[in-house]
């Protein structure tokens, strides 16, 4: 190895200990048997244990499941949906519809959950379940568009063309080609919308009331109470769940047509 | 549209319905309220004024501003400066590892950023890692006060942001034709001029979309000033959120949400501009 390619392989190892490092010691710490010590006191399954026998924690944690499975099927089925429309129809305003979809995307989410907070207020919505769902499902769209309309732009017209000579109708045409043709990018995308809702703090902050608590905002206030080795079990089953999904979503989009 | 396309019209309803609903709509009600007064029992009450954005100028409010937009920049300078030579990287790498390499970013631009930036934490308190390894290597005779610094802080928006910065970039840079680069090295040109006249502006696109992933979310993310920041540093992020759950102020949260989205239109529109001069499509 010559040393340019040296110096270019310690850089990008350099970059990924950056990014792995934190995550990595925060999990072998999960797993140490001392409360306060970062001395390595041998394995333990104690602080996975306490977290199972903390009923709020489950309840929080069943909340955040429960929500995020059902804004990612709303957000897929009206994201994907929507991918389709875009890809083969013209309508009235499909530029501006391009654009506020990519807005949306890139919108912090600050500034998304006090807009959310604002509508509903005005609606005088009680904070809770139904206002996290609509959140929730408002910022999963954007990212079920993109990842379906990546994989169909790959797509080839003549299939539905055949489809339209042969007397199938629009609804057929999609229902028996467009769909089964686009399903793992539409599995992909319902996999990354759970894993965004799963994860988000700041959106949900703003949108949910203390009668209906999901598990980020129960790390959150956790947290700010300072490190406790229950936090470093829980933090690293939602990586292993997070991870897990992204690995199946990444397979499925790899996946050729 | 035609009424015999009853899918189509169910297609483009639902998206238009919703985006109209829960993203123009609410983002009106946001103007809206910022130019209200201040109300005494509800949120706001309904008489027009621009008070909200002049506060926004008042010395104390301008120097949260200043100082949030300040870390904003640093983090996503920080993100640029080291992202952008790792992403040129990972596209010269073997093509059979590249997937795998991409797939090493990609976790954890999905991950939750609360839970990294907890790691983060773990990492730089008082007795925490990288003190016990400075104390170890004789470098530091005390442990250092790390956790609840500005440096803790663009630390921390640094390791929740990099992979928003990297990812933009390596699609930027993936397109890039290197037959460009071979003709203008043929052409005798160096590597500054290279860099400078062909790759910085045909992936300036992906730059100014990097820093878009970054900068913005960089002014909002108040828990990370909460957590590595303690009291002393706050966002713009923070004093949104505490004039909508402490100060009740709703008419000035929503005026400097206002001016973030403003500074995101700025951004998109700096956007639009280099992808038109890159001569590619404006929106994906």
């Amino acid at each position: 190895m010559s040393p340019r390619n040296a110096a270019r392989i310690a850089y990008l190892i350099l970059i990924y200990g950056f990014l792995y490092l934190p995550i990595l010691v925060l999990i072998v710490y999960s797993f140490n048997d001392a409360k306060y010590s970062l001395e390595w006191r041998g394995m333990t399954w104690a602080w996975y244990r306490n977290l199972f026998d903390d009923p709020d924690l489950l309840r929080a944690a069943l909340n955040s499941v429960l929500i995020a499975a059902l804004s990612a099927t709303v957000a897929t089925g009206i994201g994907a949906l929507a991918a389709v429309a875009l890809y083969r129809y013209e309508f009235f305003g499909k530029p501006l519809l391009q654009s506020l979809i990519f807005v949306l995307m890139m919108t912090p989410d600050i500034v998304m959950g006090i807009a959310l907070l604002i509508l509903f207020a005005s609606l005088s919505l009680p904070l809770g379940f139904w206002t996290l769902l609509l959140a929730h499902i408002t910022f999963n769209i954007p990212f079920v568009v993109v990842t379906v309309s990546s994989r169909i732009s790959g797509f080839d017209r003549h299939l539905l063309e055949a489809a339209q000579d042969l007397g199938a109708t629009e609804f057929q045409t999609v229902r028996r080609i467009v769909l089964p043709l686009l399903m793992p990018a539409v599995a992909a995308g319902w996999l990354l919308s759970f894993t965004l809702s799963m994860d988000d703090v700041m959106v949900s902050f703003f949108v949910t009331g203390p009668t209906f608590e999901i598990l980020p905002l129960r790390i959150y206030s956790m947290v700010r109470l300072g490190v406790t080795p229950e936090i470093n079990a829980l933090c690293t089953i939602m990586l292993g769940v997070t991870l897990i999904l992204i690995l199946i979503a990444q397979l499925l989009l790899r996946e050729k047509t | 549209m035609r009424i015999r396309e009853p899918f189509k019209l169910l297609a483009v309803g639902a998206i238009y319905f919703w985006l109209t609903a829960f993203a123009l709509l609410p983002n009106l009600l946001v103007v809206i309220a910022s130019v209200l007064e201040r109300g005494s029992d509800e949120f706001v009450a309904f008489a027009f004024t621009l008070d909200s954005y002049r506060r926004l100028l008042d010395p104390l409010y301008l120097g949260v501003l200043l100082d949030s937009l300040g870390l904003a920049a640093a983090t996503t300078a920080l993100c640029l400066l080291l992202g952008y030579p790792f992403a040129y990287l990972l596209t010269r790498m073997p093509a059979r590892w590249r997937p795998v390499l991409l797939l090493l970013v990609i976790i954890p631009f999905w991950t939750s950023s609360l839970v990294r930036t907890y790691a983060m934490v773990i990492l730089l308190q008082t007795n925490g890692w990288l003190n016990q390894i400075l104390l170890g290597l004789g470098l530091i005779a005390e442990p250092l006060e790390l956790l609840y610094t500005e440096p803790a802080v663009i630390a921390g928006m640094l390791y929740a942001l990099l992979p928003f910065m990297i990812l933009p970039l390596y699609a930027a840079l993936e397109k890039l034709d290197r037959r460009l680069i071979e003709a203008a090295r043929d052409l005798g040109a160096g590597w500054i001029t290279i860099f400078r006249r062909i790759i910085l502006p045909l992936t300036l696109p992906g730059v100014v979309a990097g820093c878009m992933l970054t900068f913005l979310p960089g002014l909002g993310m108040f828990y990370v000033a909460d957590l590595l920041g303690g009291a002393k540093t706050m966002l713009v992020g923070n004093l949104i959120r505490d004039q909508f759950l402490s100060a009740r102020d709703w008419p000035f949260g929503a005026a400097a949400s206002v001016l973030l989205t403003g500074l995101m239109g700025l951004l998109l529109w700096a956007y639009y501009l280099s992808s038109r001069r890159a001569g590619r499509g404006a929106l994906p």
